[in-house]
């Protein structure tokens, strides 16, 4: 076989590999020419704070649907989560001890989840699924349906600030980092790509299957327990019916960010960037009025113009496209 | 017979890749009521060709001429009605149907309401089956039937279309010689009734019984085309590589170390039992069987991908446990999987990554990943084994057959195994990838690694090995040494019409 314009092809290979970062870019601009107040500081700032929450989650889905899975429970057992440390921080008064107990039930859930489907073969989505009831009216039930109130220090996980940088963006960039080595730099990374990629080979290379997913779930486990701090922290209080939505909020940054839902393919930066791409939307149109229904659709098109635009990225990368659209 | 007519050219087609020229000016054509092989080597461009004629592929220029019209083909189903229909090398079907909805996915008869009329569809098959005297049920499903039974559907499927013409693209790889047996009477009949037959193949004996024209390829290109009585093995060989090649490989003496490994009585239910064998050092065992003898479920198990019942395993004179395939591995035991697609690559994954899928922890270690090293691991060993590649960050799936199949190979050299379990390693691969394997396979043996070869070519067991233990449903029935190899004998046992003493 004759090599063809070897520079043409690493070209159309670093445009498919980097297309979100040039949406993301171009989103940028246009939002910048578009209102004079969309580049400041404190907009920003107001941007990344607001996505942190769901950004957190989207890691979680991230190493999840790059190995085949995900989660839907994540924003129920965010909300148990959250209830639970809120209401043991307001019987112990330490905020440790509170931190770690909404870890906990994070991976409590995320085991249970783990367990059905590996031990018991059950789909991902109908594993999760089933959590995500359970954990919502376990969150109900504890609570009786009732916000817990006046969490007093608790609201520095969210609120608070680091060097003049709010806190929940601080658990963003460091969540982002433990990310992207994880999948980068760790046998557990390369073995989740690889279980995504194809299980049965996988399996049959020496990968122990089971194990690795039920690490990605703990580990999603954690995000999610932090998360739950973090938005507890937020709304100043323990909401049972807190982060509603927030699971989709999640699947849909880490989508647009050209995670594959088929599976071995994924980046923890791609998913930052389809979190901002996201932020950047609504933020814009709360900026320049639109009407917040308008919003939705605008929404909802983006994801599946994010989506076709990776899906056409890829094919044509592999080059099974047919017909002539090498050009 | 011999009607002189054209049925199908095409001239100048060409077709590229991001990167690769697939296809350069092809030229040819079929006769009428002919078989006409297509020969090279993986990647020469003969898939590539046939998907354009069959609408899968739109050639980048050129045409395609039926009955001497021009046409433009641009999806299966146009193909279809044109009168073309394709039998892919790799079968792809749904488990859960039956038979009689296989037969007519996609083109269901429907009654004067729209609605798909099954009882036709039941007529229709029921004659179908009967006219081709195949004594399947109409509602068996897919799942049933074995990789031959499906292959023969398909080729039913094709008639059934009325096709005049049809591409079968290595139709013999998953099946028996008696089934190939079958299946030439198949082709000979349709070539009575005036079909033209495209037939790409690697196998040499084969395609001199079938061929009534040969067309070489080579990189893209038409090397030559000539009736099959101008032709013979070596040249077709030649023309294929480029190159002349030794068109028997010879095995080399090599000496015979310790004893390996030892199977004693291994036995998985409903599967194989109480089989036994031994390999050591610098030796190469083969194990022939017909299609379903138990051969590959034998090598499973043993490799940790199946349970086993009951049965030891030794490894170097030790007994081990085979809990998982993380275990044989760290044993020093390797399988190269018959199912290379299912069992050998994350297609979407770099030929880097499939690589050292099984080695990971050499790179990955105090806490980071050492790329450097890896880059160099994954070059030296895609080097040793001639991958060809345009580069390792490729996805493996855009590679050819063959160099995929080297890419596994360099995975499992990754991690320096010592016994090297390789079923129908050559299965699907031409005949210069092919050589590149036996040499690779001797060069093994020479380092002193015990390898066991599972193939169903009976003539690259006998090149190859030192002792090959035949099987037949489930057991092994015979044990050959080098001397008393034969293809005779070989299928006696396999078929179990002899048995030999102090062998169950």
């Amino acid at each position: 076989m004759n090599m063809i314009n070897n520079s043409q092809n690493l070209w159309s290979n670093i445009k498919s590999k980097y297309s979100i970062y040039f949406v993301l870019i171009v989103l940028f601009v246009v939002c910048w020419l578009a209102n004079e107040n969309f580049v400041s500081t404190e907009n920003i700032q107001n941007i990344s704070t607001q996505i942190s929450v769901g950004t957190i989650l989207a890691f979680g889905q991230t190493i999840l649907i790059i190995c085949g899975m995900l989660d839907l429970s994540s924003a129920s057992v965010l909300a148990l989560a959250g209830v639970l440390s809120v209401s043991i921080y307001k019987t112990t008064g330490s905020l440790t001890i509170a931190f770690i107990v909404a870890i906990l039930v994070g991976v409590f859930c995320n085991i249970l989840n783990g367990l059905m489907v590996t031990k018991f073969k059950t789909p991902p989505f109908i594993a999760t699924l089933a959590m995500m009831t359970m954990a919502r009216g376990a969150a109900l039930m504890y609570t009786n349906g009732q916000n817990i109130y006046q969490i007093d220090e608790y609201t520095k996980f969210g609120q608070g600030q680091i060097l003049g940088m709010p806190t929940p963006i601080l658990f963003m960039i460091l969540l982002l980092i433990v990310t992207w080595y994880l999948l980068k730099h760790t046998v557990f990374g390369r073995s989740v790509y690889a279980i995504g990629g194809n299980e049965e080979a996988a399996n049959a290379s020496g990968i122990n299957v089971d194990r690795i997913k039920m690490r990605a779930f703990i580990i999603n486990g954690i995000f999610v327990g932090i998360a739950g701090v973090l938005f507890m922290s937020r709304v100043n209080g323990g909401m049972p019916n807190g982060a509603i939505g927030y699971e989709f909020k999640a699947l849909t940054a880490a989508v647009i960010g050209g995670t594959s839902f088929s599976g071995g393919i994924g980046s923890a930066s791609g998913t930052l960037a389809g979190a901002f791409i996201v932020g950047f939307l609504d933020n814009i149109m709360v900026l320049t009025g639109v009407n917040s229904y308008l919003q939705q659709i605008v929404r909802g098109a983006i994801i599946a113009l994010a989506v076709i635009y990776d899906i056409w990225a890829k094919t044509k990368r592999v080059g099974r496209k047919k017909g002539n659209a090498e050009g | 017979m011999m009607n002189q007519e054209i049925k199908l050219s095409v001239s100048n087609i060409e077709k590229s890749f991001p990167g690769v020229k697939a296809l350069d000016r092809i030229n040819f054509s079929v006769k009428k009521g002919t078989v006409h092989v297509l020969c090279g080597e993986n990647g020469a461009g003969k898939s590539t060709l046939m998907k354009v004629i069959n609408g899968i592929y739109k050639p980048d220029s050129g045409q395609i001429l039926i009955d001497g019209k021009v046409v433009e083909i641009n999806s299966p189903i146009q193909a279809r009605s044109l009168g073309i229909s394709m039998i892919f090398q790799e079968l792809n079907y749904i488990p859960e149907m039956t038979i009689e909805e296989s037969l007519f996915v996609g083109n269901w008869p429907k009654d004067k309401f729209g609605k798909v009329d099954w009882q036709e569809i039941r007529k229709q098959t029921v004659e179908l089956l009967e006219s081709e005297k195949l004594s399947y049920r109409p509602d068996t499903k897919l799942k049933d039937l074995t990789v031959s039974d499906i292959q023969m559907l398909e080729i039913l499927k094709a008639i059934s279309y009325n096709s005049d013409i049809i591409i079968m693209d290595e139709p013999t790889s998953a099946i028996t010689q008696k089934e190939v047996a079958v299946l030439f009477k198949k082709i000979n009949e349709l070539r009575e009734r005036g079909t033209s037959i495209i037939y790409i193949s690697h196998k040499m004996d084969e395609i001199f019984r079938i061929a009534d024209e040969i067309t070489v390829f080579r990189d893209g290109c038409v090397v030559d085309s000539r009736p099959k009585d101008e032709y013979d093995m070596e040249t077709v060989i030649t023309q294929m590589v480029g190159r002349k090649l030794e068109s028997v490989f010879q095995k080399e003496d090599i000496a015979i170390g310790e004893k390996m490994l030892e199977v004693k009585g291994l036995t998985g239910e409903g599967k194989f039992k109480d089989v036994s064998f031994d390999v050591s050092a610098g030796e190469i065992i083969g194990f022939a069987g017909l299609m379903g003898a138990g051969r590959t479920e034998v090598m499973r198990a043993l490799f940790g991908l199946d349970p086993y019942q009951a049965g030891e395993i030794f490894i170097r004179n030790k007994k081990i446990n085979i809990k998982n395939v993380k275990s044989s591995i760290d044993k020093k035991m390797v399988m190269l999987s018959e199912d290379r697609r299912r069992f050998g690559i994350i297609p979407i994954r770099s030929v880097r990554e499939n690589v050292s899928l099984s080695s990971m922890k050499k790179f990955i270690y105090g806490g980071r990943l050492h790329a450097e090293q890896e880059n160099k691991t994954v070059a030296d060993f895609c080097k040793k084994m001639n991958v060809k590649t345009p580069n390792y960050e490729t996805a493996i799936m855009s590679l050819s057959g063959g160099n995929q199949q080297k890419v596994v190979l360099a995975k499992w050299m990754v991690t320096d195994p010592d016994i090297l379990i390789m079923d129908e390693p050559t299965r699907g691969i031409d005949v210069g990838a092919k050589h590149e394997i036996y040499k690779l396979m001797t060069m093994l043996a020479k380092e002193g690694k015990a390898l066991v070869m599972v193939s169903s070519e009976l003539q690259e067991l006998i090149m190859m090995c030192d002792k090959i233990y035949v099987m037949a449903k489930g057991k092994v029935t015979g044990v050959l040494k080098r001397e008393e190899f034969s293809q005779e004998k070989i299928m006696a046992y396999a078929t179990d019409t002899i048995r030999q003493e102090g062998v169950s």
